[in-house]
């Protein structure tokens, strides 16, 4: 039992994991901030906004020291939610296990380590898929026999249902990139010790609000884990063909409106991964009932802690073996997931792999997400509180000094810039620049392993970003597929009315309404701007829509220079107020003097500075309608040209 | 702003007049159009006292050919020759709903603080295989401002004939094993361009493989001399400065004045055919009457102007 926390500093967050254990946390689940998980430092430009805003900043082993500061390492399990950068992660981690004393044989833990999802719905990643697999494949070889209690790769179904996913897709996916694992994993381990890679492989799985499906879905997923390892890595012990899973349930369906609501869900959803022994989680975590709106306070945590605590000690669930064996309508369901999954992982074979299939595979996202965004806007998917019973009495939980979410200091991202400048001027500048040349080298070297030079320029004090960077230089830089441009075109007729209006206003112009849809800093949630961008194509708009990562002058530029008439801003990241108001100076100092609208997780008080500050208009989740905010673009559009409003 | 002004910005070589230029040249209005007339009198070879002095490159290829990445290569070899840029991205998406998606296919990486560079996209719209009017016209007004003027469009085949018709220097992107442009070639389906480029080098055999068969093809179509280069823009990128002096050399033997003059009529020809229709070039006797009208016109004047004067000889 666990909780996803860690935020600011590594020293506040140490604080907070000493609490956590105290409270009855039986591990640790570090999560790190976006310049982390992406390879920069905290003086990067990119990491403006973002430092200690999601998760903990760690820029070198002094912060990896400071956040496990008297935390007994040999006894820890430590799950990391770590991709990109998790090579260099687990060296700072094993660097800190070593210099307190602790062996590397004892170290547990987890880190997350799947790099396809996050080109398919999280946007973390920092190389190109070929080097980034191969990243994975080296920490894998090393860890089996370096590290033995370590699961070296965490592969993420989650993140699939977050971008949209049927849970056939869902399970597909995640097969698909451990199958791409184990493959490349083949090739640098000797036969004997293969199975017991398999056996180290796990999942992190997402669990929905159909909470039957959902129990289905992970009894189909580990009967496709059994037969892939047996069909086709030939593994025979039982004991690694057990499919092992932790699950994280599923936030896409938390709403924003009536966001007590959201307790309930995360409960029944808790029960899809609990109630089947069978195919029962090995460890839950769950999400504070206020995602939606902010970052959870240390209460909202404790919160959700509780449901797991009262689902294992004052329930009955785990008296008894698997409730639904020889159950017909349970199998039934198994079989049918199963085949379905089955038939979409040989498209994803046919493409070459999950690797070569990313394409592929992002574009299927983008039209599941649209697909389900439709139903909801339409009514046809109900979402209580949202789109069906809307009505409320005033929620006393939200009412508090603070609005009922935590705010990080903005002074922590000078101070971590300050103490990464300080950290660069007091280590042996040699020491680490020989390291970096030495990673520089095996990076170039595919038939060396990129962890034991790793490992040493973590204890020499190189960087985060000077790791990355390293292997950026070699590996070159990489852009994922956003999967709109293949996305179909709508034809259902309920954008009639808003094309039309769209042609006049066009019309009117003289040449047609144009939007830049941008993602500033370093947020990779890109589901909503790619359904902005689809939907504004679909309303008859041109759209300039050129995926994440942009910083605040590259989006003043092009909207300056594509000559856009009106931009939207996309942030899910809690970093708008720093961000936003660089992008609308910016797009002054560009000469584009156009109306900006901002989407995302915007507490409400946000919002209103957002306003002040020149913003046109700010959507969050509630704002689930589409069709209707660009109805609002449109007119902001017309406003500004003194188009004449529809007779 | 009129576009009197911003052309003489232009002229000028004032980068922040580009983007306002583009968006005027865009604008479909009667006054728009009126307006833009006035913008590119104000870069024509007789305010300019010669042709505009841009490389105007054309760069075609069909999709996954690594276009983009190429392009970022080659803005930042030309950017370290200290020559401006503008790149005119012509995107083929054109949907049922009249949008359009831009910009993500052909992301060009660049410093946005350096104004040596602009990047504009535009959709196709209904010009099929073709180049909308107003990418000719953003063609010529941005030659009179930027040192090196890209078309980029998608395609391989007969789309590459408008783009010829505009640019000084054509290049087509192919990447090895796409055997699409080797047949086109070897049909006559596709003109011969006057660069080749085969991108993924990193792909050594199969890129080598590929430069063979177009370099043979080449030779059987009687057009050894022209160059295939071989690029890579996978780290460490190779051949983008042999491919920019491939380019350079191409455009040091071709006569620039005569085929602007020619890209002008050929411009002409199609605007008024657009504006009025068949009908009303056969009442000027018919495409080639039409041609050799336009021969007869001052060969310095801007497209809106012959434009004009064919109207005036219909009346």
């Amino acid at each position: 039992m666990r909780t996803y926390a860690g935020h600011s500093t590594a020293r506040d967050s140490n604080v907070l994991y000493r609490k956590n254990l105290e409270k009855g946390q039986t591990g640790l689940s570090v999560a790190f901030d976006l310049p982390t998980q992406t390879g920069y430092d905290p003086d990067h430009e990119l990491s403006r906004g973002e430092v200690g805003k999601v998760g903990v900043s760690i820029a070198h082993k002094g912060d990896m020291h400071a956040l496990l500061d008297g935390i007994p390492l040999g006894e820890m399990n430590t799950s990391m939610t770590i991709n990109a950068t998790a090579a260099w992660l687990l060296a700072l981690y094993m660097t800190v296990g070593e210099e307190n004393g602790v062996e590397r044989k004892v170290l547990q833990g987890t880190t997350q380590n799947d790099i396809i999802k996050e080109f398919l719905s999280r946007g973390t990643y920092a190389f190109p898929p070929g080097p980034s697999m191969r990243l994975i494949a080296d920490m894998i070889a090393f860890t089996v026999d370096e590290v033995p209690k370590w699961n070296p790769i965490n592969i993420c179904s989650y993140h699939l249902q977050e971008a949209g996913a049927t849970p056939a897709q869902e399970v597909a996916y995640a097969l698909s990139t451990a199958r791409a694992v184990l493959d490349q994993v083949r090739e640098r381990v000797d036969e004997d010790t293969f199975p017991r890679v398999f056996g180290r492989i796990s999942f992190f799985v997402n669990a929905g609000i159909r909470f039957i499906e959902e129990h289905a879905k992970l009894r189909a997923m580990a009967r496709l884990w059994e037969e892939l390892g047996r069909e086709r890595y030939g593994v025979t012990d039982e004991k690694m063909l057990r499919f092992r899973y932790g699950v994280q349930v599923n936030s896409l369906g938390l709403t924003e409106s009536q966001p007590e609501n959201n307790v309930i869900r995360i409960v029944l959803e808790a029960l899809a991964v609990t109630m089947g022994r069978n195919a029962r989680a090995r460890a839950l975590q769950l999400p504070a009932w206020n995602e939606a709106l902010g970052l959870p306070r240390p209460w909202d945590q404790q919160w959700s802690l509780r449901i797991q605590q009262i689902l294992a000690y004052e329930t009955d669930m785990l008296d008894y073996p698997d409730i639904f064996e020889g159950s017909k309508v349970m199998d039934g369901l198994v079989d049918e997931l199963a085949e379905a999954a089955r038939t979409e992982m040989a498209v994803v074979a046919e493409h070459g792999g999950a690797v070569e299939a990313v394409d592929y595979m992002k574009t299927q996202l983008v039209e599941s997400h649209r697909e389900r965004v439709r139903r909801i806007e339409s009514g046809e998917l109900k979402v209580i509180g949202q789109n069906t019973y809307t009505t409320t009495e005033q929620s006393p939980l939200q009412t508090g000094e603070d609005g009922g979410i935590l705010t990080v200091d903005p002074q922590v991202e000078h101070a971590q810039i300050a103490a990464v400048h300080e950290w660069r001027s007091q280590r042996d500048k040699e020491a680490v620049d020989a390291a970096l040349t030495k990673l520089a080298a095996a990076a170039r070297d595919e038939s060396q392993n990129i962890m034991p030079p790793t490992l040493e320029a973590a204890a020499a004090g190189a960087t985060t970003g000077e790791w990355a960077q390293t292997l950026r230089d070699v590996f070159g830089e990489y852009r994922a597929p956003t999967g709109v441009q293949d996305a179909a075109a709508a034809d259902d007729g309920t954008l009639a009315e808003l094309r039309e209006e769209v042609e006049r206003v066009s019309e009117a112009l003289g040449r047609r309404v144009k939007i830049l849809v941008g993602k500033p800093g370093l947020d990779g949630h890109s589901n909503g701007a790619e359904q902005i961008a689809v939907r504004a194509r679909d309303a008859g708009m041109d759209v300039v829509y050129q995926g994440i990562r942009l910083t605040p002058s590259e989006i003043a530029r092009t909207a300056a220079d594509e000559g856009v008439h009106v931009v939207g801003l996309s942030i899910l990241s809690g970093s708008h107020r720093e961000l936003i108001p660089t992008v609308l100076s910016e797009l002054k100092d560009a000469g584009a003097d156009v109306p900006v609208v901002v989407g995302g997780i915007i507490p409400r008080a946000d919002e209103e500075a957002l306003l002040a500050a020149g913003v046109s208009r700010v959507y969050t989740p509630k704002d689930f309608e589409i069709s209707r905010i660009m109805g609002d673009i449109v007119r902001l559009v017309a406003e500004r040209h003194n188009v004449a409003a529809a007779a | 702003m009129s576009g009197r002004d911003l052309g003489r910005r232009l002229r000028e070589r004032d980068r922040t007049a580009a983007a306002p230029a583009l968006n005027l040249i865009e604008t479909r209005t009667a006054d728009g159009r009126v307006q833009t007339a006035a913008l590119l009198a104000e870069v024509s070879p007789a305010a300019l006292g010669g042709e505009a002095p841009a490389h105007v490159i054309g760069i075609t290829g069909p999709p996954g050919a690594g276009k983009s990445m190429l392009l970022s290569a080659l803005v930042k070899e030309w950017r370290s020759r200290d020559r401006s840029v503008a790149v005119l991205a012509v995107d083929p998406s054109s949907k049922r709903s009249g949008g359009a998606l831009l910009g993500d296919r052909a992301r060009i990486e660049h410093d946005p603080r350096d104004d040596g560079v602009l990047i504009r996209s535009t959709a196709a719209g209904t010009m099929l295989g073709g180049l909308a009017p107003p990418t000719r016209e953003a063609a010529q007004a941005l030659s009179a401002a930027f040192d090196i003027v890209v078309v980029e469009t998608v395609g391989v085949g007969q789309s590459e004939t408008d783009v010829a018709d505009l640019c000084d220097t054509v290049a087509v992107v192919v990447q090895p094993g796409a055997g699409d442009v080797l047949q086109f070639l070897k049909a006559g389906i596709m003109e011969v361009p006057d660069v080749l480029v085969v991108t993924k080098a990193d792909l050594e055999d199969i890129a080598l493989r590929a430069r063979r068969d177009l370099a043979a093809a080449l030779r059987a179509l009687d057009a050894r001399d022209t160059p295939v280069v071989l690029v890579s823009s996978v780290p460490p990128p190779s051949g983008i400065d042999e491919l920019v002096d491939a380019l350079d050399a191409h455009r040091a033997q071709v006569d620039v004045t005569a085929s602007r003059v020619r890209a002008r009529r050929l411009a002409a020809l199609a605007e008024f055919t657009l504006e009025h229709g068949e009908i009303a070039l056969r009442a000027l006797g018919g495409k080639r009457e039409t041609q050799r009208l336009l021969a007869e016109l001052d060969p310095g004047k801007p497209v809106a102007e012959l434009v004009g004067e064919l109207e005036r000889q219909r009346s």
